[in-house]
């Protein structure tokens, strides 16, 4: 039943899903939002805190300026309008994560409103709306599994600047929800202001959920779904609540307002409270922060092409399927590679097919970036011009590029330490092939009596002998010529 | 025993500067008066003795002349040192000591004066008398069977008797200037924004500001010389270069506006702080001052501050709505008093925060979070707010036409212990004078103008416009050297 859910794609003929993202995103500052602590992940319990952070009685918060402008910049980003007026807002709720048991905040006036964020459906173009971003406090972690009656608590991570990202009610399927992130994510790392990593928390994700019968307005009551740790889980998550909700429609329940979280390893997703119990955040100005006027403009915030706009120009420039674009685009630092190999070698089209090729599939398998690859834009297109100048096949390039990516010798080096170069001499093959011939009699024959398959085996002959050396297309020439074609 | 403790700091810097007199010398005569009557007054929490008077022995062979070289200074309870127990007189703090130096503690710690300990206030500075104390009160030196005034009456008690040169308060809504008047020795709330409040337990964010109580106007300026200043650790200091010209006054030497001359200084007399109910020897007194200062060249002008009858109620709505929030996180999890015997988080929570707070603090908790909660705050804390713009634009207008604003601190003088602790409505109404200085943000001075029949002194408060602390100083000044109410010490 439960796999049943998870594969289910969240489409139905009568019901639609209306669904809002809200993104909580880590700003890479190195500095805590309101302290000098450090962000370093992964550091030693409470090593990162301060009188600050820790929330102790007669410290005081001073804004991070740097996470100020990654806000705005994101604001820019995402086409939002920015607020003039910036002031803080204090959250009030008890946890212990939370160290002076409210969050600083925005409430009333966030940072940046009314933006939008493009996604391809169907043969078009899709707005999701942004309805606001706003600048606030992370908090601690608890760590549950102690083996006795209490919890520790790790406040590292309490104070890291978090940007909530929210957007309209616009998402009307999973797929939709995936690609929103997928695109939202691209933009944010473009923009350098977090690594955007959903393991190690530094991109979270909640969404509410609601569906309705298709063509009616009316939202139905909404879910609030928590717990989704990875871009797989968003979608399986969302995939399972909105089945869940029409079966339960069409079962003639009622959907009742609650935060459900998504169990990623049972692929359910469970209540946890229900909306009567709704905190009173009881919301007010931070008094311990002064109010101050924005006055940066878009062009002081030094903004790089963004990738809808990089895929713009990689298609007219370039010519490239939309399936290759989306690939080199993605990630900046992926796009920047591409363009440096088209300085060196001007064939996009094979570029891009090794990129989107090869040099992903070892990124993926590796868990690289292109940086930590090891083979640079040079090493990339000295290989592709030794196919050219048939000095090596697309085989043993292909084998190469493994090499070079292990070893992180140059490309060429390589060819020269294996003595890999493919031979082309027609001379020195002409003299194999008639070995290869005379020692397969057999194959030989079938061949001429019609069994055209014999050629292959006698071409996978001659590449044995040759340790796969020798240059394809000259062997293919000689083997027909010398059977009598 | 030779009678230093009786002494202005300004006098006992200079037989410091002459070598007439060592700094440990001085810390022992005062932290011997100290040791002495704590017994009786109740004004430390947490006396240093030992510890300080080592301290003024090294200096003794030191050359370095800071500007509070060698002199005794104690602390409110609220404002941290680093290593040393500050509890604000409540026991959900109870052995808490903060790992690191409030702004003005390292300024005074630079300025070579010699930290005695801790002094007595009310629960979190809720209070006008000193009696929230998990301590129990502090008494009065000038009839012990009266409060101090508060919440600083642990400061203004020690400065009144001796156990001290100098102090720090803090003032929310006159918890520095109401003691002080009770106590009969000066203070003064800064200019919010003038003095850093990073390190100061806060209690309503908006409005707290640290200041001197001292035995005289000199000493008041001396010390705020040490205290004032920008601080990045505190947002909301002001900066000293940054303010449109001709409306502050940068940090420089306060002493510099120590003038006796007041003639063509324009005073204004609220109508407003001068009706029914206030104690008959208190106006008096406060009106002798008055013309006093007419008679020394001081034109006297009479104005209106039309708000000043929702002082009292909008400041307990922001007041305890910024504490509500700021007290939350006393909840026993990192530190202070955690009871053992909890059965969940929430338990714990509700044990540790009934257990610790005292029934002011709670009542100040309850009101702020009532007024915070949804469907009420716009009622109540943005309606406040708008108010507290107006009492602001009434001193704005009125600093257009005097210098100085001239009223009684506080109602009455010094009332007895418990006389009002069943009504806290009445308490509150103790500071209906000193109130609209916090919410609009002015510094305001009390000194000693007088006493009454029964002997107790009656405080004369000084207000001026923001970061005009000069105007008070030099007023203030001019008066004392005309009177000597100042010179009294209390007979112990």
């Amino acid at each position: 039943m439960a796999r049943e859910a998870a594969s289910y794609l969240g489409v139905d003929m009568e019901y639609e899903p209306v669904m809002g993202l809200e993104v909580h995103l880590q700003l890479a500052t190195k500095t805590k939002a309101f302290c000098g602590c450090s962000t370093l992940f992964g550091q030693r319990p409470n090593s990162q805190t301060c009188p600050v952070c820790l929330g102790f009685p007669g410290s005081l918060p001073k804004l991070n300026r740097q996470a100020f402008f990654y806000a705005i910049k994101v604001a820019f980003a995402l086409n939002c309008g920015t607020r003039k007026n910036i002031k803080f807002d204090r959250k009030n709720y008890y946890y212990p994560d939370l160290p002076k048991n409210f969050q600083i905040s925005q409430y009333d006036e966030p940072i940046a409103v009314n933006g939008f964020v493009n996604i391809s459906v169907g043969n078009g173009i899709k707005k999701i709306r942004i309805k606001r971003v706003h600048l606030e406090e992370d908090a601690g972690k608890l760590i549950h599994d102690t083996g006795g009656d209490y919890s520790f608590v790790d406040y590292n991570r309490a104070g890291i600047p978090l940007l909530e990202i929210v957007t309209e009610p616009d998402l009307n399927s999973p797929q939709e929800a995936y690609d929103y992130l997928t695109n939202l994510k691209s933009t944010l790392k473009y923009l350098g202001v977090s690594d955007c990593d959903m393991e190690k928390g530094s991109l979270r994700c909640d969404a509410n959920i609601s569906v309705r019968p298709k063509g009616t307005d009316a939202l139905g009551a909404k879910v609030e779904l928590k717990n989704m740790n990875s871009f797989k889980s968003v979608k399986n998550g969302l995939e399972y609540e909105v089945k869940r909700q029409v079966d339960a429609i069409r079962d003639g329940e009622k959907i009742v307002q609650e935060t459900r979280l998504w169990d990623a390893d049972k692929c359910i997703t469970t209540s946890m409270r229900s909306k009567e119990e709704a905190h009173d955040y009881r919301y007010f100005p931070e008094p311990d922060l002064v109010p101050f006027i924005n006055v940066m403009s878009r062009n002081q915030m030094d903004i790089p092409e963004l990738p809808e706009e990089k895929a713009g120009r990689f298609k007219n420039k370039f010519a490239l399927s939309d399936y290759d674009i989306g690939v080199l685009v993605a990630d900046k630092s992926i796009a920047d590679y591409f363009e440096e190999c088209i300085k060196l070698y001007n064939k996009p089209k094979v570029v891009a097919n090794w990129i989107a090729g090869d040099i992903m599939a070892q990124l993926n398998l590796k868990n690289f970036t292109i940086k930590e690859l090891g083979i640079l834009p040079d090493g990339l297109t000295s290989l592709l011009k030794m196919i050219d100048g048939g000095a090596i096949s697309g085989k043993m390039a292909k084998e190469i590029l493994l090499e070079a990516i292990e070893t992180k010798h140059k490309p060429e080096d390589i060819v020269k330490e294996k003595g890999l170069s493919q031979i082309s001499d027609a001379g020195q093959l002409e003299e194999i092939v008639k070995t290869i011939l005379n020692k397969n009699q057999k194959s030989v024959n079938d061949y001429k009596s019609g069994k055209k398959n014999a050629l292959t085996f006698l071409v996978g002959q001659i590449m044995k002998e040759t340790k796969g050396k020798a240059n394809p297309s000259i062997v293919n020439e000689i083997l027909r010529k010398s059977l009598g074609e | 025993m030779e009678k230093l403790y009786d002494l202005a700091a300004h006098y006992l810097k200079e037989k410091i500067a002459r070598k007439e007199l060592k700094p440990s010398h001085l810390v022992e005569n005062v932290v011997r008066r100290a040791s002495e009557l704590n017994g009786k007054f109740n004004s430390y929490v947490f006396l240093n003795s030992p510890d300080s008077i080592n301290k003024a022995k090294v200096m003794d062979g030191s050359d370095e002349r800071g500007e509070l070289f060698g002199i005794p200074v104690v602390l409110k309870d609220n404002i941290c040192v680093e290593g040393e127990d500050a509890t604000c007189s409540s026991r959900i703090l109870k052995d808490f000591k903060p790992p690191y130096d409030a702004t003005v503690v390292r300024k005074l710690k630079g300025a070579g004066a010699v930290l005695l300990g801790k002094a007595n206030m009310d629960e979190f500075a809720f209070g006008s008398s000193c009696e929230t104390s998990c301590y129990g009160p502090t008494r009065n030196p000038w009839d012990p069977t009266r409060i101090p005034g508060g919440s600083s009456g642990g400061s203004a008690a020690a400065v009144a008797s001796g156990m001290a040169t100098m102090a720090l308060g803090s003032d929310t809504g006159g918890s520095i200037r109401q003691p002080a008047a009770m106590c009969g020795v000066v203070g003064l709330k800064p200019t919010y924004g003038r003095v850093s409040r990073y390190g100061l337990i806060a209690f309503a964010s908006s409005l707290d500001q640290i200041g001197p109580i001292t035995k005289d106007v000199e000493d008041a300026a001396m010390l705020l010389n040490v205290i004032a200043g920008y601080d990045e650790m505190d947002s909301t200091s002001a900066g000293e270069k940054d303010i449109p010209s001709g409306t502050y006054m940068p940090v420089g030497d306060y002493r510099e506006f120590l003038r006796k001359d007041i003639r063509g200084v324009k005073i204004g007399i609220p109508k407003e702080y001068f009706i029914e109910g206030i104690d008959p020897d208190v106006l008096k007194a406060v009106k002798d001052a008055i013309k006093l200062l007419e008679k020394m060249g001081a034109k006297i002008k009479d104005i209106s501050l039309p708000h000043t009858e929702y002082a009292v109620s909008t400041y307990y709505i922001i007041a305890s709505a910024e504490a509500s929030s700021n007290l939350a996180r006393f909840d026993g999890v990192q530190y202070g008093f955690r009871t053992k015997k909890a059965k969940d988080l929430i338990d714990m929570y509700i044990q540790n925060r009934s257990q610790g707070f005292g029934p002011e603090a709670k009542r100040r908790i309850l009101l702020g979070t009532y007024v915070l909660s949804s469907g009420y705050y716009e009622a109540y804390y943005l309606k406040a707010q708008k108010v507290r713009t107006k009492i602001r634009s009434d001193f704005i207008s009125a600093f257009s036409s005097v210098d100085c604003i001239v009223t009684p601190t506080a109602p009455t003088a010094a009332f007895k212990i418990g006389e009002k602790t069943g009504d806290p409505l009445s308490m509150y109404l103790s500071d209906i004078f000193t109130i609209p200085a916090n919410l609009a943000g002015i510094p305001a001075m009390s000194i000693p103008c007088g006493f009454t029949k029964e002997g107790l002194p009656i405080g004369l408060q000084i207000l001026a416009d923001a970061f005009r602390e000069d105007k008070i100083f030099n007023t203030a000044y001019a008066y004392e050297q005309n009177t000597e109410w100042h010179a009294k010490r209390p007979a112990i």
